[in-house]
């Protein structure tokens, strides 16, 4: 396994200082050409902006799921739909939603909210509502977990000790669930860093993200040295994210077991 | 006379079709310690998290030092609670714990540690503060639930079951410990257990829960000695019940007609002449007679059908005529009738120390 997937991969990523020729031309011109650095930043603000949407729409989903027994099983379907489309049906659909004269453009107008159509697709309102989506699942299963882990008891001794809503869950629920909210939330930002259909479909001229960028290296340049130093560029920005978050989740725990 | 702490006037709960608590009258003074006691799901839980604020009643009204706390949600009562399972939050230290209610009610941070610690030494835990819940045994985490529910000085603690995780030794501790800083600290309390001799040994009140409502509600002695219905008496500790059709009433005396002959007792309330009647005694209150023994009020006889050695007691059943059996206890190196299973013996008591009661 490790050799079928690590032989490629590296055969690849050789090629960032092996293509077209030997050097480092390739990093320098990731360095020195305006175009990569946009797309990296795009690729960053769309990953950050897709975590944060799905940290605030899974939060208060997967609380509901956890303790209200009786939606559990009708909020995991309505969460896992996407897993069982294909990513280019589920585009599609959001355009047909979204588009100017789009099923939800035509219901605000006709309920008189807004006078003109929103500008819901094919910029980054687009790209980030087709990815909080898709990605959602991956915040909602591993948080949906840590609340269920919390004893039950503990909201209403903090109400008890005279704690509001508000102050009960930034001081009890909200420290115990931060392992799973972070688990959650690095898996999120780590794909949508990988992610180009979505942004391809749903996004705007400006809406150029890196792995797009690569697979238009590769199938229509040809400039396979450029595509290796944006893969590595990726895989690495991955791995540091991964490491960085084993340490951050799992420091708390190992506080509470000591 | 002073306002009462907690007053409860008609409260009920109803889960759709379930009503859980129905028709719940109670009055709660300053310094006292209740207990409510009952079978599981009798209501007692659903009572207590209804004056904790945790559930709105469906019906009646809650007063809390006269005021009605029924719209007011939990983190506005200032009521203590400690929870079966503790509920310490995990993730703070046992000072934490201890200050969050203090944080609460925005005490100044100086003074906050001097009455965690303070806290922390009412429940014999000095030295504990930096550790974790996890670092701790069921005990030592009851007793910083405890100090964490005292360190506010609320007018009112609420316990559910506060010792039902414990082994037996902890909890007979526990109990002492319970009583020691009732006593000490005056607090009035309100305590939830199943567990009769807790009830018996902690309480000023014991109210008996049964299927919603309260049974009986009075001093544990007057329970115990004077029950109302054939539920308490067999509740709280345990009797035998002679059934039988009362044939006379006068004085809070009854005389009942049974299949054993004429029995008399202490008669409650809801009798009439006529009436069907249960005659409920304690096993403690039979003694074995003698064939030079005069009869007692009330005498019966039949065969001894077991005896259980029970250390300080021995326990006997003796299988009546019409095949009815009666229990009764016999100390053990008491002089007297010798017991050996399969004697025919003849048994009796005094009317005094037996109840009759309305039947069903
Ligand atoms: N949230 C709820 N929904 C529906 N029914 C409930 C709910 N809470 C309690 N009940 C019902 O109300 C009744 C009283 O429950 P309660 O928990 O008060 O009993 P309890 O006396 O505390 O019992 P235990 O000794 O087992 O703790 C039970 O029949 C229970 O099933
Ligand atoms: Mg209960």
């Amino acid at each position: 396994m490790a050799v079928v997937f690590a032989l490629p991969v590296g055969a690849l990523l050789m090629r960032s200082a092996s293509d077209p020729v030997w050097g480092l031309q390739n990093f320098r011109s990731l360095w020195e050409e305006p175009v990569y650095a946009s797309l990296i930043r795009n690729t960053v603000q769309i990953s950050l902006a897709t975590t944060i949407g799905c940290i605030l729409l899974a939060y208060p989903f997967a609380h509901v799921m956890a303790t209200q027994p009786r939606l559990t099983r009708l909020l995991t379907l309505v969460v896992l739909i996407p897993f069982w489309s294909s990513i280019l049906v589920r585009s599609f659909a959001w355009m047909v939603l979204l588009q100017n004269n789009g099923i939800i453009n035509e219901s605000l107008l006709w309920l008189g909210v807004i006078g003109q159509p929103l500008e819901l697709i094919f910029n980054r309102t687009g790209v980030l509502i087709g990815m909080v989506h898709v990605l959602l699942p991956f915040v909602v299963f591993p948080l949906y977990g840590s609340i269920r882990a919390m004893d039950p008891a503990l909201m209403p001794a903090a109400a008890c000790l005279g704690a509001g809503p508000v102050r009960a869950f930034l001081r009890v629920q909200l420290p115990l669930t931060l392992p799973g909210l972070a688990t959650g939330a690095v898996l999120v930002f780590v794909m949508a860093l990988g992610f180009f259909i979505t942004p391809a479909l749903l996004g705007g001229r400006r809406d150029a993200v890196i792995a797009r960028m690569i697979q238009l290296q590769v199938s229509q340049l040809g400039d396979w040295g450029m595509a290796a130093t944006l893969s590595l560029v990726l895989l690495v920005a991955t791995l540091l994210l991964l490491g960085a978050s084993q340490l951050l989740v799992r420091s708390p725990a190992r506080r509470v077991a000591e | 006379m002073s306002t009462p702490v907690l007053e409860l006037r008609g409260v009920g709960k109803r889960f759709g079709q379930v009503v859980a608590v129905t028709g719940v009258d109670l009055t709660l003074d300053k310094g006292e310690f209740i207990s409510f006691l009952g079978p599981s799901g009798s209501g007692k839980t659903t009572t207590l998290t209804m004056v904790a604020g945790l559930q709105k009643p469906t019906e009646g009204s809650i007063l809390l030092n006269g005021q009605d706390v029924v719209p007011l949600p939990p983190y506005r009562r200032n009521i203590g609670v400690v929870f079966q399972h503790y509920a310490l939050f995990p993730h703070m230290t046992v000072a934490a714990n201890i200050a969050f209610p203090l944080q609460m009610r925005k005490v100044p941070r100086a003074e906050a540690g001097q009455r965690v610690e303070a806290a922390l030494k009412l429940v014999g835990l000095p030295g504990f503060a930096d550790r974790l819940p996890s670092q701790l045994s069921g005990g030592q985490q009851q007793r910083v639930a405890l100090a964490r529910a005292l360190v506010y000085e609320p007018p009112l603690l609420l316990m559910d079951e506060p010792l039902g995780a414990l082994d037996k030794n902890l909890r007979a501790q526990m109990q002492i410990e319970i009583a020691r800083l009732h006593r000490d600290l005056g607090i009035t309390v309100l305590y939830v257990t199943h567990d009769q001799e807790e009830a018996l040994v902690m309480s000023d009140r014991i109210a008996v829960f049964n299927h919603g409502r309260i049974e009986q509600i009075g001093r544990p002695q007057a329970l115990y000695e004077r029950p109302a219905t054939r539920f308490v008496a067999g509740f709280l500790g345990d009797s035998t019940f002679l059934a039988g059709r009362v044939q006379t009433l006068a004085d809070e005396k009854a005389v009942v007609q049974t299949a054993h002959g004429v029995l008399r007792g202490h008669a409650a309330t809801g009798l009439r002449v006529g009436g069907a009647a249960i005659v409920a005694v304690r096993p403690e209150r039979v003694a074995l007679l003698g064939a030079d023994d005069a009869p007692r009020d009330n005498t019966v006889q039949g065969r001894v059908s077991d005896v259980i050695y029970l250390g300080q007691s021995r326990k006997y059943v003796v299988r009546l005529e019409d095949g009815a059996e009666l229990l009764g206890l016999q100390p053990v190196g008491a002089a007297g009738v010798a017991l050996s299973e399969g004697a025919e013996v003849r048994v009796g008591w005094t009317a005094t120390d037996c109840n009759v009661l309305p039947a069903g």
